[in-house]
């Protein structure tokens, strides 16, 4: 198909959700009210790190109104987890709590007035035990173990992963540059708490409604954590109020309703308080990092070494791949002929760290973005055209043997360039260009920044091995000429709901409003591995499209019976189908369903899609592979007040290679949402604890940027009709977050000459460095300092770099034609 | 969600009815208007009042009456958004609808009244926190601890004046009628603060705020500017007030007030002093702002670092007296609009 010939593909349509959302018509988790329904409640651990010695539920128990109270001891001993390899949660803790907000009972009552009054009245005894607070104190104290399991005292995944001779590379360059980075740790912050109402039925069937990115992993999980069949068990995702990867793995709340149901003989609904969002957290990982790279006068890069130490809270969650991933997505972008990996993740007494937006990514992107920028100063060159020069080759493999496709990040510099006008701006900026001066003391600096970026568009394997579909639809043709597809993708806002909702149509040649979508119930929906990765658009797309293909062919077989003609002849279009050199004879759809029903019976056709196999042959290397890489490039004009070092964004401009937008309505939303959330990460959120505690657990005092701190942005879209994209499409949701927090960083140095090297940029910061630059120091604020850490003998693998991809790819479940 | 602890709510429709309320309930009771701080308080049980006296429903607290000529009577029920628009206090007295609009959020601001804020309790870090987590950290002085965790050697508690027109009503001059059992008295605003964090009211508990009195305009000008982390939402972990009174090209009087650096509103006197007889020349500006920062001494318990916030108060001193004197200012976009 060409582009011009689409009829839903590539249309500014409203998610088929909007309506339902903007009247308040959708039922989240929290809305469900279920008849003698029980509301339920946690108590959480006041200590960060503590033996428990004794928990008495009595006086809970005797308090009117409450229905059950249950504890660890009232569940099957299993720890479970969301990776195979990191089986170290309990949802309620029996001997021990790892950190401030660990829940260690639970109670179901008449109201939550009475359950929180419940939790107060349970009495717990803790033996305190050492906290360790910092990735320092961890590693300091190997003697005070978080856990027993894992690479090291507190440590829980050390990886080391070498592709050619960097040290060599780095000899022969001529400039090297070892530079140091922090990136704080910071939270999702969705708007919808979590929250979930789960029944255990009297037939001895467990239902589960919950605000979750990912029924199919909750479902699999729940059966081993209550040791219940899975076939009696059925998980359904409410409508999630944004999630980011905040509801990605099986939580406390979850597990807890469901035994308390069974208890109870009641529904029970548990939803958390924003303060407990801020302890089940899953964030983005603090992380320290030393990055030495070496370039050649012309800018290009000759090898790069990178080292991450990523500081995991208190739980493994989804951290070893968080740290894979701290090291693995970079070279994706630029040309980077040999390269080294070594990672770290430290337990701590905090909450566990694990997928947020852009999983793993952004602090190392922060890290090469703002060294590049260093690199090309020093060179004398534009950071710009440096950058440019560098840009992967396309379907090539990159060092660490990840084939990449389709590339539009040349595309993307230039088109950034241009409409931000940074050929002009940006020496003019560097002279130093005050604003508004009427000569009267006035310090207000302008300064302009780039970065780029690349993300996968959903990971290349599951997170349990097996050899069966990524995501799976089931198309239903209905005699209304309506048709119902089943999914078990969960619409978390990025608009998945709709995307199974546009391809079909625009198979069929109906309307999104004909299709009726039926999401994330495993009980009815195929499986789909859940919302994370940005794999959902491509993955259920791509099955989408196969069953789709596979309805209409059946129609079109009796069609073309009926009108007597051949099927290559058949268009469906204008909710019809026929020749369109005869177009008067096309039947209406409904017609042709009915025809097509007639000839072949039900008309029910599942699609099934899982990622070609293209895996590194090497341990690690299931980490980063993905179908096609998206790719961002970003420039911020921002203005630095001198006085205040209060930072001002100006503008935001983008340019994201989406290989085609499927809906570019959508696509600018998922951008903007996207840069939202970067600026909030580089210029105030902080995930930052004190005595113990989390400082700031609450909507007001964890710092968040409002609509007045986001800048005009603008979004320039990209098409490079990937191979492997649904009708070419690529990723959106996750990417564009990359880039604009380096942009900020590199404009502030473009206003001011500060260069900040650790996120937050907040004004105390950049005025500190504002300070020791009139004092003549060098006016650069971050770490000075990694830790004495030995990390494994790596692994030594050869640097694929620049071979073309591999000439056969398996594809798993697709057609012979398609 | 976090709930609400149970208490009773009563109504009444007149002051002198609020009054017998208050008294009738005695310590158990705790005034409530716009609810916007004392709610969010009451779920985290900084506050759990058996009873409620809701001024909501007292008419004769709302309301902006008086002229310039003779100065201006402020209802105290009178909505923070209603103020910060009302024609004659953004024209004679800029720095109180600076100060109003400014407060939270435009939703807060439509909920939230002048004599609230005027007595909005004061904030800390260690204190503005749920019930659990100020039991996992073991409470302080000011809600069921004994120490101050900001200052743990400390006798007293450090929690921060955080109102936005406190500041610029003590800069103004202005004044608070308080009505009690005993009857009616008039008192100065900055009468009505005292320096401590738990203490921070002169007002007895059985007074209600009824009213705020403003001066005769008489040539005053006056400014308000707010430092925070974001555009709206926050409170000020420093606000500056500034009122001025000109005799031609000369001050004849001039007060600046510091807010959220202390347990009360602070007056930088000695930098007002020093502008007096003076023109506001930028050198003179200066010079004040310079001394002004001498009484800022904040603590680690707001947004922000405490020296950031220190090194801010001489800034922000500067650009609320240059908008005074009439020259240009830098400064943030809602500062410019305000």
């Amino acid at each position: 198909m060409t582009k011009d010939r689409f009829t839903i593909v590539g249309r500014p349509l409203p998610k088929i959700d909007a309506w339902g959302k903007v009247t308040g018509d959708t039922k989240y988790a929290d809305d469900l009210v279920l008849p003698r329904m029980a509301y339920g409640k946690l108590l959480r651990s006041a200590h960060a790190h503590a033996r428990i010695t004794a928990i008495d539920t009595t006086r809970a128990r005797a308090l009117a109104g409450v229905y059950g109270v249950i504890t660890g001891a009232d569940l099957p001993r299993v720890k479970f987890g969301i990776l195979p390899v990191s089986q170290d949660e309990e949802a309620l803790c029996v001997d021990k709590v790892r950190m401030v907000g660990d829940a260690i009972a639970a109670v179901a009552a008449v109201d939550e007035e009475t359950a929180e009054r419940a939790c107060e009245l349970i009495d717990v005894t803790y033996e305190p035990l050492p906290s360790l607070m910092s990735m320092e104190d961890a590693l300091a104290h190997p003697e005070v173990r978080i856990h027993e399991y894992g690479d090291g005292p507190n440590v829980h995944k050390n990886v080391s992963l070498q592709f050619g001779d960097v040290d060599a590379a780095l000899a022969a360059s001529h400039l090297v540059r070892e530079d140091v980075f922090y990136f704080e740790g910071n939270t999702h912050l969705p708007m919808e708490q979590h929250a979930a109402v789960a029944q255990w039925a009297a037939d001895g069937r467990l239902t589960l409604w919950s605000s979750t990115q990912t029924p199919h992993y909750v479902h699999r999980l729940l059966t081993k954590i209550l040791d219940v069949p899975g076939a009696h068990v059925r998980v359904i995702a409410t409508p999630v109020g944004g999630g980011f990867g905040g509801k990605l793995d099986p939580f406390a709340h979850e597990i807890a309703a469901c035994q308390l149901s069974k208890l109870t003989g009641r529904p029970v609904k548990i939803a958390l308080t924003r303060e407990e969002v801020f302890y089940v957290h899953r964030g983005r990982h603090p992380v320290l990092m030393w990055i030495k790279t070496g370039f050649t006068n012309d800018g290009d890069i000759t090898g790069c070494h990178l080292k991450t130490w990523l500081d995991g809270g208190a739980y493994g969650s989804y951290g070893v791949a968080s740290t894979f991933y701290t090291g693995v997505i970079n070279p994706v972008t630029y040309k980077i002929p040999v390269y080294k990996f070594e990672g770290a993740r430290v337990f701590t007494n905090k909450p566990p760290c694990g997928p947020k937006r852009g999983h793993g990514t952004p602090q190392p992107r922060f890290a090469l973005e703002c060294q590049l920028d260093k690199a090309a100063e020093q060179l004398g060159l534009d950071p710009a055209d440096m950058r440019r020069r560098i840009v992967a080759d396309p379907f090539t493999k990159t060092a660490n043997h990840l084939t990449v496709t389709t590339i539009g990040l040349g595309e993307c510099i230039d088109k950034v360039v241009e409409a931000s006008q940074w050929r002009a701006k940006r020496p003019a900026f560097a002279k130093g260009v005050v604003v508004g001066d009427r000569g009267l003391g006035e310090r207000r600096r302008k300064g302009i920044g780039i970065a780029c970026s690349a993300y996968m568009t959903g990971a290349g394997t599951a997170i349990y091995w097996n050899n069966m579909p990524h995501s799976g639809v089931v198309l239903r043709a209905d005699r209304s000429g309506g048709v119902a597809i089943l999914c078990g993708a969960t619409d978390i806002g990025q608009g998945s709901d709709s995307i199974l909702a546009y391809l079909p149509a625009e198979v069929l040649g109906i309307e999104p409003k004909d299709v009726h979508v039926h999401p994330a119930d495993t009980s009815l929906t195929p499986v789909d591995l859940g919302s994370y990765s940005s794999r959902v658009t491509l993955m259920c797309g791509m099955a989408a499209i196969q069953a789709a293909t596979r309805l209409r062919r059946a129609i079109a077989e009796a069609v073309a019976k009926k009108l007597e003609i051949s099927v290559d002849r058949l268009a469906f279009r204008d909710r019809k189908v026929g020749d369109p050199d005869d177009w008067e004879k096309a039947v209406p759809f409904a017609q042709a369903v009915e025809l097509g029903e007639a000839m072949h019976g039900v008309l029910a056709f599942p699609g099934a899609y899982a990622p070609p196999k293209r895996a590194g042959k090497y341990k690690g290397g299931g980490v980063g592979p993905s179908p096609c890489y998206s790719y961002s490039a970003c420039v911020v004009e921002l203005t630095v007040d001198e006085e205040t070092a209060e930072i001002h964004l100006d503008d935001v401009w983008i340019a994201h290679d989406i290989g085609r937008a499927l809906n570019p309505l959508l696509v600018e939303g998922q951008v903007e949402g996207s840069i939202y959330m970067g600026i909030g990460e580089a210029l105030m959120e902080a995930q930052v604890f004190r005595h113990d505690l989390h400082k700031a657990p609450s909507l007001l005092d964890y710092k968040s940027p409002t609509t007045l701190e986001t800048p005009p942005i603008h979004t320039i879209l990209v098409e490079t009709d990937d191979p492997e994209g649904p009708f070419g499409a690529k990723e959106a949701g996750q990417g564009p977050l990359l880039p604009v927090i380096p942009a900020i960083a590199n404009a502030i140095y473009n206003a001011v000459g500060v260069r900040v090297d650790e996120i937050p940029i907040t004004p105390d910061k950049v005025l500190k460095g504002l300070d020791l630059k009139r004092q003549g120091k060098s006016a650069r604020i971050g770490p000075e300092r990694i830790p004495l850490f030995k990390f494994k003998e790596p692994l030594v693998v050869e640097s694929a770099f620049g071979q073309p991809l591999d000439a056969i790819a398996v594809r798993p479940f697709a057609d012979a034609q398609s | 969600m976090m709930r609400l602890p149970p208490f009773t709510y009563v109504a009444p429709r007149t002051v002198r009815d609020a009054v017998a309320a208050l008294r009738e309930h005695g310590a158990d009771a705790m005034l409530v208007a716009g609810g916007t701080d004392l709610y969010p308080n009451m779920k985290r049980r900084q506050f759990e009042p058996k009873v409620l006296v809701g001024l909501g429903g007292v008419a004769e607290m709302r309301g902006v009456r008086g002229s310039a000529r003779d100065g201006f009577t402020i209802g105290a029920g009178t909505t923070l958004s209603a103020l910060a628009r009302h024609p004659d206090i953004v024209r004679h007295y800029p720095g109180l609808a600076t100060a109003a609009g400014l407060v939270s959020s435009p939703q807060l601001r439509n909920m939230g009244t002048i004599g609230g804020n005027l007595c909005v309790d004061t904030r800390c870090n260690y204190y503005n926190q749920s019930f659990a987590w100020r039991k996992a950290i073991g409470f302080c002085m000011k809600k069921d601890g004994e120490i101050c965790l900001v200052a743990p050697g400390s006798p007293r508690c450090w929690a921060v004046s955080s109102s936005d027109v406190a500041p610029v009503a003590w800069s103004l001059g202005a004044k608070v009628r308080l009505v009690g059992p005993a009857g009616e008295r008039v008192i100065p605003a900055e009468a009505l603060y005292r320096d401590d964090g738990i203490q921070y009211l002169a007002k007895q508990p059985n007074e209600i705020l009824t009213a705020l009195l403003l001066p005769p305009a008489d040539g005053r000008r006056s400014a308000y500017m707010k430092l925070r982390r974001r555009g709206s939402f926050d409170f000020p972990v420093l606000g500056v007030a500034v009122s001025v009174r000109m005799d031609g090209e000369t001050v004849r009087e001039a007060r600046i007030v510091l807010g959220a650096v202390a347990s009360q509103p602070r007056e930088a006197t000695k930098a007002s002093a020093a502008l007096v007889g003076r023109q506001l020349t930028p050198e003179a500006i200066d010079a004040a702002a310079e001394a002004a920062a001498g009484p800022s001494k904040p603590l680690d318990n707001t947004d922000f670092t405490h020296p950031y916030r220190k090194k801010m108060t001489r800034v922000f001193v500067a650009r609320a007296l240059r908008r005074i004197a009439g020259l240009p200012v830098s400064g943030r976009v809602e500062e410019e609009l305000a």
